[in-house]
């Protein structure tokens, strides 16, 4: 059982130590394979396995019209037989040789994660372009998966936090693909055919929006030979992408009526785009307003001072079709008023006034300080170095990514502030039965 | 199905048909990272060694859970890990936290049945000043009354959240609870609702009064960091505080008495979308020097439930096609009894009635067929490769002594572990089943739909 806790600030000097090693240690090399595919590799050969990391841009946004659900289920039935071998065969193959392929889909991409052994690199990767190539897309499987996803589907539709997400994302985006659940309605998955397996296959496996990176026991040379050999044969170029969503929210207050104890809320407005001049002004705002730590503003105020909630978080959150600004918190029926009027009232607050010198520094300090941190372990160093990727970021990004943190003004994060925060276009989405809380838009 | 990573031990090379990888060309292995020692006061001390990253991981656990609180006062050890985060003699309430996060870390802290652990993860540079200050709260802690009252609503909204909030949690409450006779382990780790609303400074600071203290945790430092210097530090902070002369010798815990009666239990609820049935027996946990029938049971779930190739998945989703999802799991690694589960989701139409006659089925005639040899080999060539994945993740391999270490377990229980699970047969994985799926120790519950059941 995890404890989320924040506190107020005090700092003291018997504990003040020097500065900050701040950067991470590890060194990301480009790799162009002979056939011409790019990725980035961290070479490292103290375990002898390997990490790739696979994603194909588009995601579950690739949904042919009225085929909603059909990227996701077709992610989820890569692993239920391919070539001459049919699901549980293949299930059998993959243990055989000890390695792990997983897949997963959201809203902007599709990704493949496998982890594989150097002793039998080959066999593993021949597997790997057998599932890529040749997926089967058996009825049988097909309906078995389905019902699966159906199950969960059911599920969601009683999960408070799954009811506020759809009733946020269609407010914010509509008819747009972000608008509805990528994995898909319970009307929609059921009339998935096994054509429309094979073409939401053909619309996302591309070279046109394919990133790579590898982690581990591998040179250069042999991962350029290994990409040519599992991903030189993909198409050229997928299904068009979808264009960009027009984030459409206004301040307020909507309640979905739901008969459960405790409230939860999600809130949140149009936000700034990754490449944004202002983006890391607003990462570190972010940060002390409603951050992963528990020294926040939203946490001091929520949780410390009135108990209001075990968690309450704010998130940038930009994507390839939209950006938004989000938090979420949940809390008792009785006291979610209160928690949304003290929300509020923050936002409105570092809207006005910004922060202060001591709070910037120590946000500085602790996001430069956390960020190598990150790095342990070679899968997810692979997933990190795929989605700076897609974000397209320098790859000495990892090496002056803290410089940008600490270039950040005061002056400039407090008119960032007051630029990106809304406080009258925040909108909460609250399901529940909140005492005392009226809509109202 | 969640894949236990096991720790290394040497590789066995016998023949293994059909398999492509042998794993025998691994390298160094885990135990080569393990070094451990004890202070002079009691506190064992592990120190796991990984060097490719400038990072730590402190980490004290304390040999005292939920299944250690007194009567009437469910919830008063995770009570306790959160107001543990408030003033010390020398700390503001908070400030430890704000103090790691100014140095670039993060901090928390969990509670199970068997322990409460607390952590930091830093660069390596920065272990001197976590040990100071986990050091200074394993004794110094002061409370206010505003602390009690607060805290208590957070605990009370983490509940609200984790468990009332949730049907199935609140499903496996009383299933757990039934299951149960007698022993702490029926009663939920955050605590029965009325009981947590009562908690109080005095039920908090006796539990820390008799609970924390060198002689009673376990340090467990991962990552960039040199053994010695970790001992060094470790005498200078912890080894300053004098054990504990009034911890019980053992730790008291209520035994089960004979389980004589089969318990079955509906949960019905209106925020149930998708109905499901557990069955729950009560099984053996890995005992110190004595974990082969509990590396047994944790093949027998391996064959039974792990994934598409296993037994269950075979009968239920694939052949028959009664079961969206099968799951079996054990967690050997606990104090006393523990529990070996099972859960289908039946597919649309297929009644928990008919799941439960389809789970019962498969389950005897596996008993009859026995373990097929090709199956057990590919478990046994994937928890060797595992060895290998373990070692990119130094916190895994610290969480797992931590775990086994306030769980009764020893060091050389550990490292003996994955040698263990190599050479369990066939036939000691049929014993181990016919001996712990025994009726009278089960508990078998259906969730439901609430219209359903009127």
């Amino acid at each position: 059982m995890m404890r989320f806790k924040t506190m107020m600030v005090a700092l003291c000097a018997w504990i003040l130590l020097g500065a900050l090693p701040g950067r991470a240690e590890i060194n990301i090399q480009e790799v162009t394979s002979p056939g011409g595919i790019k990725a980035w590799l961290v070479e490292d050969h103290s375990i002898p396995f390997t990490a790739l990391e696979l994603r194909f841009r588009g995601g579950t946004s690739l949904d042919a019209p009225g085929k909603r659900g059909a990227t996701y289920l077709m992610a989820g039935l890569l692993e239920e037989g391919s070539g001459e071998m049919q699901a549980q065969e293949y299930a059998r193959a993959l243990e055989k040789l000890a390695a792990s392929f997983g897949y997963d889909a959201d809203r902007d991409s599709l990704s493949i994660s496998a982890q594989f052994l150097s002793e039998n690199r080959d066999d593993a990767m021949a597997l790997l372009h057998q599932t890529l190539h040749q997926p089967r897309f058996d009825q049988d499987a097909l309906d078995r998966v389905r019902a699966q996803v159906l199950a969960g589907l059911r599920s969601d539709l009683k999960d408070p936090n799954e009811i506020a997400g759809r009733a946020f994302a269609k407010m914010a985006y509509g008819d747009h693909p972000y608008g509805s659940p990528g994995k898909g309605t319970i009307d929609s998955v059921s009339d998935l055919s096994r054509q429309d397996m094979f073409d939401a296959y053909e619309a996302i496996f591309a070279r046109d929006r394919l990133y790579v990176s590898a982690v581990g026991d591998i040179s250069p040379a042999e991962l350029g030979a290994l990409l040519d050999q599992l991903l030189g044969d993909l198409n050229e170029a997928g299904a068009p992408l979808p264009g960009p969503a027009n984030v459409a929210i206004e301040g307020g207050v909507s309640i979905v009526d739901y008969d459960t104890p405790q409230s939860v809320a999600l809130f949140g407005h149009v936000g700034i785009t990754r490449d944004d001049p202002r983006f890391f002004a607003a990462y570190i705002m972010n940060q002390i307003l409603g951050g992963g730590s528990f020294e926040s503003r939203l946490m001091t105020e929520v949780r410390e001072k009135r108990g209001l909630t075990y968690g309450v978080y704010a998130y940038l959150y930009p994507q390839d079709l939209a950006s938004v600004y989000l938090g979420q918190l949940g809390s008792a029926n009785e006291k979610m008023a209160e928690a949304v009027e003290v929300i509020q009232s923050e936002w409105q607050r570092l809207a006005g006034e910004g922060v202060t010198e001591k709070e910037l520094a120590d946000a500085k300090t602790y996001l430069t300080g956390a960020y190598p941190l990150r790095f342990d372990g070679n899968g997810r160093i692979a997933s990190i170095l795929v989605s700076m990727q897609m974000d397209r970021l320098p790859i000495d990004y990892v090496k002056t990514r803290n410089d940008h943190i600490n270039a950040v003004t005061l002056e400039e994060i407090n008119r960032v502030a007051s630029e990106i925060l809304l406080p009258e276009q925040l909108h909460f989405v609250v399901v529940g039965r909140p005492e005392g809380l009226r809509e109202s838009n | 199905m969640i894949r236990r990573i096991v720790l290394a031990a040497a590789i066995l090379t016998a023949g293994l048909t059909g398999a492509r990888a042998d794993t025998s060309q691994g390298g160094s292995e885990i135990t080569d990272q393990i070094t451990s020692f004890s202070l002079d006061n009691g506190m064992q001390v592990v120190v796991v060694e990984d060097h490719r990253v400038p990072v730590v991981q402190h980490m004290v656990w304390y040999r005292a859970g939920s299944a250690d609180e007194p009567i009437g006062q469910s919830g008063v050890a995770h009570f306790l890990e959160h107001l543990l985060f408030k003033a010390t003699d020398k700390l503001a309430a908070g400030e430890l936290s704000a103090t790691v996060a100014a140095n670039g870390g993060r901090d928390n802290a969990f509670t199970s049945y068997d322990y409460t652990a607390y952590f930091q993860r830093v660069a390596a540079d920065r272990l001197e000043l976590m040990m100071q200050m986990e050091s200074d709260r394993m004794v110094n802690i002061r409370l206010t009354e505003e602390d009690i009252v607060t805290e208590r609503e957070v605990i009370l909204e983490e509940r609200n959240q984790r468990t009332d909030n949730n049907p199935r949690a609140l499903f496996g409450e009383q299933l757990n609870a039934a299951q149960y006779l007698n022993h702490r382990y029926g009663q939920p780790i955050i605590g029965w609702r009325h009981e947590m609303e009562e908690l109080d400074m005095a039920d908090a600071l006796s539990f820390y009064g008799t609970y924390y203290a060198p002689n009673n945790a376990i340090l467990v430092v991962s990552g960039d960091v040199d053994p010695q210097e970790v001992k060094r530090l470790a005498e200078v902070y912890y080894g300053a505080i004098p054990a504990n002369p009034e911890l019980p010798l053992v730790r008291q815990r209520s035994k089960e008495p004979p389980q004589t009666a089969e318990r079955r239990l509906t949960y019905k609820d209106p925020r149930v979308a998708q109905p499901y049935l557990q069955r729950s027996y009560l099984a053996p946990e890995r005992d110190a020097g004595a974990q082969e029938k509990a590396a047994a049971l944790y093949l027998l779930s391996e064959i039974l439930g792990g994934g598409t190739t296993s037994y269950l998945a075979n009968a239920l989703q694939f052949d028959q096609q009664v079961a969206v999802y099968t799951g079996v799991f054990y967690s050997g690694t606990s104090l006393d009894d523990t529990s070996f589960d099972f859960l289908v989701v039946p597919a649309q139409g297929v009644s928990l009635e008919e799941a439960e006659d389809a789970l019962d089925a498969s389950v005897a005639q596996f008993l009859e067929e026995g373990v097929d040899q090709e199956q057990l080999d590919r478990i046994k060539l994937q928890l060797r490769a595992s060895e290998v994945y373990a070692r990119d993740n130094a916190e895994g391999i610290a969480n797992r002594y931590g775990r086994a270490l306030s769980s009764g377990l020893s060091i050389e229980d550990v490292q003996a572990w994955p040698q263990i699970l190599q050479s369990i047969t066939g036939d000691e994985i049929i014993a181990a089943a016919q001996e712990t799926l025994r009726p009278q120790s089960s508990v078998t519950g259906y969730l439901m739909r609430q219209e359903e059941a009127e």
